[in-house]
């Protein structure tokens, strides 16, 4: 609370300081580093969930209670993110099934091969590493 | 409870009008959430499919994209010192300090249109193909975002100027504060899920 009166508000440099090392991390760990792809994917969205973490807590008052009629933003952003989560996983698990076609400039090079090796093709086996 | 307050509390909670805006204003970002979050869905659903148009991989590069993070982290950073400077009553700090992030929000926008002209070039376009379709309206959707949020605070700034910080104008400056961390996030995680997985994949 005395943290109005302050000249530097400690709260927004750690903040800061922060995000900007997370960032840095996250492009480390997707760039530089020799981890696998799951792993890159996984950990850089966790590392995006916290910076996204710090500027909800650190940046915009979201466990300020001031407005004193019980209201807490946090409780939006919550059903929001959930909302959000339910939507991009379930669209992602919805359009897993059966979604294959090879409009893909590999697909289609593996495509004529396959099919001058007069094999038959295999869509699903073929649609793995993407 | 409001004897454990400052005996000066925030400006902008002082009217039950103010609480009552900020309260709705919440509610607007947790409905932008999910805007954002069907544009990402749509975007995850198409990921990969290019048809022949140029992959990802080999039009996003890191430099340009980490110094759009950084320019828009660090005007997260100054409206939130600019909003810090109005509860001390400092109309000069928040002035400085909103002009700051206006700057490197303008400079983040450059970036971004240099970008799109950029894969523009390259021939990858709304048109080129499912992917760069979902590419475009997502960043495109936030880059809006934040051209609106400029022009917004470019009026703020001269209606402060003009009148000073009263209750209506600081509930205002936080609301538009709310506003600008807000596409701050949004972009957390365009460039994780967009720019770092388009590169990795």
């Amino acid at each position: 609370m005395a943290e109005h009166n302050k000249r530097i508000p400690m709260q927004h440099v750690v903040g800061f300081v922060l995000s900007i090392a997370l960032t840095l991390l996250a492009t480390w760990a997707a760039l530089g580093s020799n981890l696998s792809t799951t792993w890159i994917i996984s950990g850089i969205m966790i590392l995006a969930v916290i910076q996204a973490g710090i500027q909800l807590f650190m940046f915009m008052h979201v466990v300020e209670f001031k407005s004193q009629n019980g209201h807490v933003p946090w409780n939006m952003m919550f059903h929001g993110a959930v909302l959000a989560a339910i939507i991009v996983a379930g669209s992602l698990f919805v359009m897993s099934f059966g979604f294959t076609h090879d409009h893909d400039g590999d697909d289609h090079q593996q495509h004529e091969q396959q099919e001058d090796d007069g094999q038959e093709q295999h869509d699903e086996g073929e649609h793995e590493g993407h | 409870m409001s004897s454990h307050e400052l005996k000066t509390g925030p400006l902008e909670y002082r009217t039950q009008e103010g609480q009552m805006t900020i309260m709705g204003f919440w509610i607007f970002l947790a409905a932008e959430i999910v805007l954002f979050s069907t544009l990402f869905a749509t975007y995850a659903v198409l990921f990969g499919r290019t048809a022949d148009s140029t992959p990802p991989g080999e039009l996003f590069e890191p430099g340009i994209v980490l110094i759009m993070t950084f320019l828009l982290l660090t005007s997260s950073f100054t409206c939130g010192l600019a909003i810090h400077e109005m509860r001390r009553g400092s109309v000069k700090g928040l002035l400085i300090w909103m002009m700051i992030t206006l700057l490197l929000g303008l400079g983040f926008l450059g970036f971004e249109i240099y970008e799109f002209i950029h894969y523009t070039h390259e021939g990858a376009t709304m048109q080129s193909s499912a992917f760069w379709s979902a590419f475009f309206t997502l960043a495109g959707t936030h880059g809006l975002h934040v051209t609106l949020g400029i022009g917004w605070a470019i009026l703020l700034l001269i209606q402060v100027a003009k009148r000073g910080l009263t209750p209506r104008t600081s509930r205002k400056f936080f609301v538009i504060g709310l506003y600008w961390h807000f596409l701050d996030v949004v972009w957390i995680f365009i460039f994780t899920s967009v720019y770092l997985i388009g590169m990795v994949v």
